[in-house]
């Protein structure tokens, strides 16, 4: 069987988990077995709805401890249920949340451990998972060999799928440990897309020159429904809050589209949203090296160039 | 008070990536090794300021590697720390790593063991995760801020959208990323001092290796920029939308 983590915020189920639940049935299937989900926590979401990402079964255990994170109190029920239900592949999404609790099962489990996967296994001959090394330079084809492997997924490399299906709800009883963390507060930029989880990034750099050009930063993304995100220099100089930082030392991104304007594009930039499916970039420097990473480019002067696409998917979008 | 802060040794972030033997050894032929910047900024720096905030404060240091590494971890020394505790052995995985440095965090009684985010290597962001288990501690990851008053941290840290203040009690595993500290450069007497620092070396405990790389490769060439002009932005908009399918 097939075991896959619901992450839930706030008692809503993250879309990182529809990409989980979508690939944890499909590697069901090509192991001709079934997949289920757990959850921990309280939920107020119809769960058996997730029954058309192909998941049959999902395990609740409902306990007002779970309704914090904690990665030791989470990886203890999560190896509980692992355990009573005889899973053999526990998948995960490499978001926040996954990042600490997969290793936890793993260790606890000695289940070998794949993190930032980015495809289904290859079963062929073994148990192969492919993911990312060396800040999405390269990658590698992790063979695991133990009895349960766990996957952790990169969060936006695989495409949600829905078919038509209801999960069947079942409440799982498990031991759950008191928390040794509390949680005192939780401080969200409200009714922004969080930059993980966007499918369209708008980001900019020092080309912008200041603060106060933003506004058009900020009209492009509104007319794509996209995240906001910059570069490391304008961060550090408070330009714009420090978690809009993409790069290596801020965060790492694998959007559908990534917009660029006025970044020159240094390593340490790439490393962080190299794994964009399409990369635009818009500098008035031709010999930015972003253009080399770039599927499209504009070689032109940014507070020109970006009101004129604002306007042009703004059109396109509308005769749509 | 005592602080084990996890290094690890990594290609610069610049370096050229390729593999050796038939795509299964990573080719090290030129590469500049540094120490992983997340486990020097962040973690090591913090417990630096620690340490500076109450002198009673003991840093050790961790690797696990070949002799080779000895230059990383007086990289490290030279930017402050009492000790470094190397062990001797080629790296395997995660797991067997956490393991070994497990062992060490038991025999020497930390109250406190820092890592960085993720190796900028592997990017597994398992060691921390994984040592806190083995030890039946806590885990903080992906900290954005760490604070201490007496055995009580109070930890920020990062979550989809914003951030998560948590409170725990000591002892605790934590994962630093970008803002609990900022980058130092090592001065000439931290690197004269580091030289006499103890390096101490001791072997590895018997430990699982749980995965296995098979092999390597390099993601396909981009096929190139398709350039428009700047008074076109129309076709920019709609090759988005007709060719990539993005809008």
């Amino acid at each position: 069987m097939v075991l896959v983590f619901i992450d839930v915020a706030e008692g809503h189920v993250k879309k990182a988990s529809f990409e989980v639940l979508t690939y944890g049935a499909k590697l069901a299937e090509q192991l001709s077995t079934t997949a289920e989900g757990i959850v921990l926590g309280s939920v107020t979401e119809d769960l058996s709805a997730l029954g058309k990402y192909g998941v049959k079964k999902i395990y609740q255990v409902n306990n007002e401890t779970l309704d914090h994170f904690d990665s030791q109190v989470y990886t203890n029920v999560i190896a509980q249920v692992a355990q009573a239900t005889g899973a053999r592949v526990i998948v995960f999404s490499n978001n926040v949340d996954g990042k600490a609790v997969a290793p936890r099962v793993s260790a606890r489990l000695k289940a070998g451990l794949v993190s930032g996967a980015v495809g289904l296994p290859d079963t062929s001959n073994g148990f192969v998972v492919k993911k990312n090394v060396f800040s999405g330079k390269a990658f590698a084809n992790i063979s695991l060999t133990t009895e349960i492997k766990i996957i952790s997924l990169s969060p936006n490399a695989y495409k949600i799928e829905e078919t038509v299906g209801s999960a069947e709800v079942v409440p799982f009883n498990a031991n759950v440990p008191s928390s040794k963390t509390k949680v005192t507060a939780v401080n969200k930029v409200s009714g922004e897309v969080p930059l993980t989880e966007a499918e369209i990034v708008v980001s900019a750099g020092r080309g912008m020159k200041g603060p106060e050009n933003w506004g058009i930063v900020e009209d492009l993304a509104h007319a794509l429904h996209a995240a906001l995100a910059c570069s490391r220099p304008v961060a550090d100089a408070h330009w714009r809050p420090h978690n809009e930082h993409v790069g290596q030392t801020g965060i790492a991104i694998a959007p559908n589209l990534y917009i660029a304007i006025g970044i020159s594009g240094a390593i340490q930039h790439l490393a962080g949203v190299n794994r964009s499916k399409v990369i635009v970039v818009i500098n008035k420097d031709p010999e930015a090296p972003f253009f080399k990473a770039a599927d499209y480019g504009i070689v032109g002067d940014a507070f020109e160039v970006v009101p004129k696409l604002t306007e042009a998917i703004k059109k396109i979008r509308g005769a749509a | 008070m005592k602080i084990l802060v996890c290094i690890s040794k990594t290609p610069d972030t610049t370096a050229k990536i390729a593999f050796t033997s038939n795509n299964t050894k990573f080719d090290a032929a030129g590469v500049q090794w540094i120490i992983n910047p997340y486990d020097e900024w962040y973690s090591l720096v913090r417990a630096i300021e620690l340490k500076e905030a109450d002198a009673s404060t003991i840093i050790h240091l961790v690797n696990v590697g070949l002799a080779d590494v000895e230059p990383i971890i007086r990289k490290a020394l030279a930017l402050g720390g009492d000790e470094a505790i190397r062990v001797n052995t080629d790296s395997h995985d995660s797991f067997y790593v956490a393991s070994q440095i497990a062992a060490i965090v038991k025999q020497g009684a930390y109250d406190l063991v820092f890592t960085g985010k993720e190796t900028i290597d592997y990017n597994g962001s398992a060691i921390g995760g994984m040592l806190a288990e083995l030890l039946e501690l806590p885990y903080i990851s992906l900290a954005t801020k760490f604070d201490l008053a007496g055995s009580k941290a109070t930890v920020s840290r990062e979550i989809e959208g914003g951030e998560e203040i948590c409170e725990v009690e000591l002892p605790v595993v934590v994962s630093c990323a970008k803002g609990v500290a900022e980058q130092r450069i090592p001065n000439m007497r931290g690197i004269m001092a580091a030289r006499t620092k103890p390096l101490k070396v001791v072997e590895p405990v018997a430990a699982d290796v749980l995965t296995n790389v098979q092999s390597f490769g390099l993601p396909p060439a981009k096929a190139g920029v398709k350039l428009v002009a700047p008074d076109n932005v129309d076709e920019l908009a709609r090759l988005l939308r007709e060719e990539a399918k993005m809008i």
